[in-house]
């Protein structure tokens, strides 16, 4: 099993997405809440940090993404929208949560 | 009138994830009571503040969205939006809302006040004005 990185800041404030990713090892889970969800949209220059990172699953929270007003045909393929009873089921399936800030 | 003074509000900050979005729209509100030039400028995530949509029903968070549609009715006279910033974020002015100005004396109207500058148009406008504040 593999851990659960949060990532809570947009990729173009801070490098958290980025280093999370650089951070995580294969099969690693990546949760984007808050305005860490600004990762999942395609279209941006912040995209080829999600497509271009191979062997783990990203995850972005829903009532985050709504807040946003990012619709969900936006977010970059692949991308699975989860709700508080997904995140909790992904803290418990994972071996341990890491915050990325 | 001499003494009114161009006042800019800086914005730069995504809207939910601090508070600062936030606070800035209680000081436009409260500086837009004393009858002064107010321009609001967007750049960065700051641009994030106008895009349309929004949707807080699962979030508890209050929605201050359809405050910023009413700027235009507390005399803010310009909103402008950094083009650059917003196209490194892959949105277009057709994903912000828009904000009705109008004169109660003159009768003039403005259907759109968010207007999309160009980065030296914006470094030109910050620098024209008396005060910035920045969030």
């Amino acid at each position: 099993m593999a851990d659960l990185y949060t990532v809570n800041k947009s990729p173009f404030e801070k490098n958290s997405l980025k280093d999370a990713i650089r951070f995580s090892g294969e099969g690693a889970s990546i949760l984007l809440i808050e305005d860490g969800v600004y990762g999942a949209v395609s279209g941006t220059a912040a995209e080829g940090l999600v497509t271009g990172a191979s062997g783990k699953k990203f995850y972005a929270l829903r009532s985050d993404v709504k807040a946003r007003g990012i619709a969900e045909d936006r977010l970059i393929d692949g991308v699975e929208l989860v709700d508080y009873a997904g995140f909790v089921d992904l803290v418990e399936s994972t071996d341990k949560v890491q915050a990325w800030l | 009138m001499s003494d009114v003074k161009k006042f800019m509000y800086l914005n730069r900050r995504a809207p939910y994830g601090a508070i600062y979005a936030w606070e800035s729209l209680e000081v436009v509100l409260i500086g837009a009571a004393f009858d002064q030039e107010v321009s609001l400028m967007f750049v960065d995530d700051g641009v994030y503040q106008l895009v349309k949509g929004s949707d807080t029903s699962e979030s508890d968070m209050k929605n201050f969205m359809p405050t910023y549609r009413t700027l235009g009715d507390y005399g803010v006279r310009h909103m402008f939006v950094d083009k650059a910033s917003l196209e490194a974020r892959g949105l277009t002015q057709d994903d912000l809302i828009e904000v009705a100005w109008e004169d109660w004396e003159t009768e003039e109207e403005v259907d759109n006040i968010v207007e999309l500058v160009e980065t030296d148009q914006a470094a030109q406008l910050l620098s024209d004005s008396d005060v910035v504040f920045s969030f």
